[in-house]
């Protein structure tokens, strides 16, 4: 081995000297507690983290994860089910081959299981979460806006799971949805078959009626057909989704501002 | 959470004194008189604003809410034309028109009635077993006698009838919209049946 050249720069130090290095990692390489808390400051991902946590926190058996596990699975639906739509469309011709397609012709067929397994997931570990965040009382003061904010997504978790379940279009699934749009169909005031329907009549004309209801609304047509299939899709894959991200936001602001995970606040 | 580099920061450099002269009045935002905005005013462009507002919101939302139902729906007619009575035979169930309409066309020794092929439990559609001589849901396990009648399973009520009549050259015209539920004694409507 020849002598080391104290002044030759490693290849590494070259690197980290270079504009590009230096445009993205501002701060340097955190040496101490100061460019440390810079350093989450200044990302717009790692800011979504606190900057420091109390260490009885990140402690499994204070959270069960629960909540991080929901948000996990939430990024691997929307990954799964953004891939699945390159594949699947939602016409009563189509959808129910492509969901066979899906398994037995596209390569990586577990794909739609993937996103099958994950929805129900999804499901047990919010009401996991729930349940964990009931039971250590963190619902109270000040973080019962959060609960309310809670609960809405718990809310929007069914309505996904909800839409998904028309999407494979088998006879599980339109009698499934069948079933569950005539509950809304008795909705009392804006269901036909709901209490209150023939209030809003002029004489012998009833405004509620089988195409005039919320049932009608949701389906867009009178029973499971072409048109509740293509709502439940831009529903299941756009218009829920955006909301739910927007609600999650101000559930992670909010946990946040009342005083961060697992602790007295 | 005691990092006393953060509880007790390190005083800051104030701003340079100097800049901030004392011996100049503090700037004034004066309005002239006829900018001023009285509370009357106020008021009343306030009011303005928000009804403005919460009219163009509650149009869009009524625009959204009509968007929701279309004019044309590609589905089958509310009423459709069911042949002549002769096609009917005494004791069967007709299910020519169950797949599109969902109806059952049912004769017996005195009438001919049709059927909702909804299940008045949640709405699935049963199937006519023959040899049984009863509706069976597959859903839910509901059974209902020829006539409707709900005898086994979750049903609450029996199938309700449609509207049906005759037209002018005889043939046999099922109207969907109105229909005839036998918890209701409308069973007995001179509409809901063609005497034979």
């Amino acid at each position: 081995m020849s002598e080391v050249d104290p002044n030759k720069k490693t290849l590494w130090q070259k690197i980290a000297e270079t504009q590009v290095w230096k445009a993205i990692f501002r701060t340097g390489i955190p040496r101490n507690r100061r460019q440390r808390t810079m350093v989450m400051l200044n990302g717009v991902f790692l800011h979504l983290h606190p900057v420091r946590l109390p260490k009885h926190a990140v402690k499994v058996k204070y959270t069960w994860c629960m909540g991080g596990l929901s948000f996990f699975v939430f990024l691997v639906l929307t990954v799964t089910g953004i891939l699945l739509m390159f594949y699947y469309r939602p016409t009563v011709e189509y959808a129910y081959g492509d969901i066979i397609d899906l398994r037995e012709q596209v390569p990586l067929g577990i794909m739609r299981e993937i996103h099958r397994w994950s929805a129900h997931l999804m499901v047990i570990t919010v009401w996991l979460h729930m349940f964990r965040v009931f039971m250590t009382g963190s619902y109270k003061p000040p973080r019962e806006f959060n609960w309310t904010v809670g609960v809405v997504l718990l809310v929007l978790t069914m309505l996904l799971s909800f839409t998904g379940y028309l999407l494979p279009w088998d006879q599980l699934a339109i009698w499934a949805i069948t079933v569950g749009s005539n509950m809304a169909g008795a909705t009392p005031g804006v269901g036909t078959a709901g209490p209150g329907s023939s209030l809003l009549a002029l004489g012998d004309v009833n405004f509620i009626t089988s195409s005039s209801d919320a049932r009608f609304a949701m389906l867009g047509g009178r029973f499971v057909g072409e048109g509740a299939l293509l709502r439940f899709y831009v529903l299941h894959c756009i218009g829920l989704p955006f909301i739910i991200m927007i609600f999650m936001i101000v559930h992670f602001w909010r946990v946040r501002k009342d005083g961060g995970i697992s602790g007295p606040t | 959470m005691s990092s006393k580099n953060f509880e007790n920061p390190p005083a800051r450099p104030l701003i340079s004194k100097a800049t901030v002269s004392k011996t100049e009045p503090p700037l004034k935002v004066a309005l002239k008189p006829e900018e001023e905005m009285d509370r009357r005013s106020f008021l009343k462009w306030l009011t303005i604003g928000w009804t403005a507002f919460a009219a163009i919101v509650a149009g869009y939302g009524s625009f959204l809410l009509r968007y929701l139902f279309p004019n044309v729906l590609f589905e089958p007619k509310q009423s459709f034309t069911a042949g002549i009575i002769d096609d009917y035979v005494v004791g069967d169930v007709s299910e020519r028109f169950k797949d599109k309409h969902g109806v059952w066309i049912v004769r017996d020794s005195e009438k001919i009635y049709a059927l909702s092929a909804s299940c008045t439990h949640l709405g699935c559609t049963p199937n006519w077993q023959s040899n049984e001589e009863k509706f069976k849901c597959p859903c839910h396990g509901s059974g209902f006698y020829k006539n409707g009648i709900n005898f086994e399973g979750p049903a609450p009520r029996p199938l309700e009838r449609f509207k049906i009549g005759l037209t002018d050259d005889g043939e046999i015209i099922v109207d969907k919209t109105k229909k005839f539920q036998q918890e209701k004694g409308e069973w007995n409507d001179s509409e809901s049946f063609i005497l034979v």
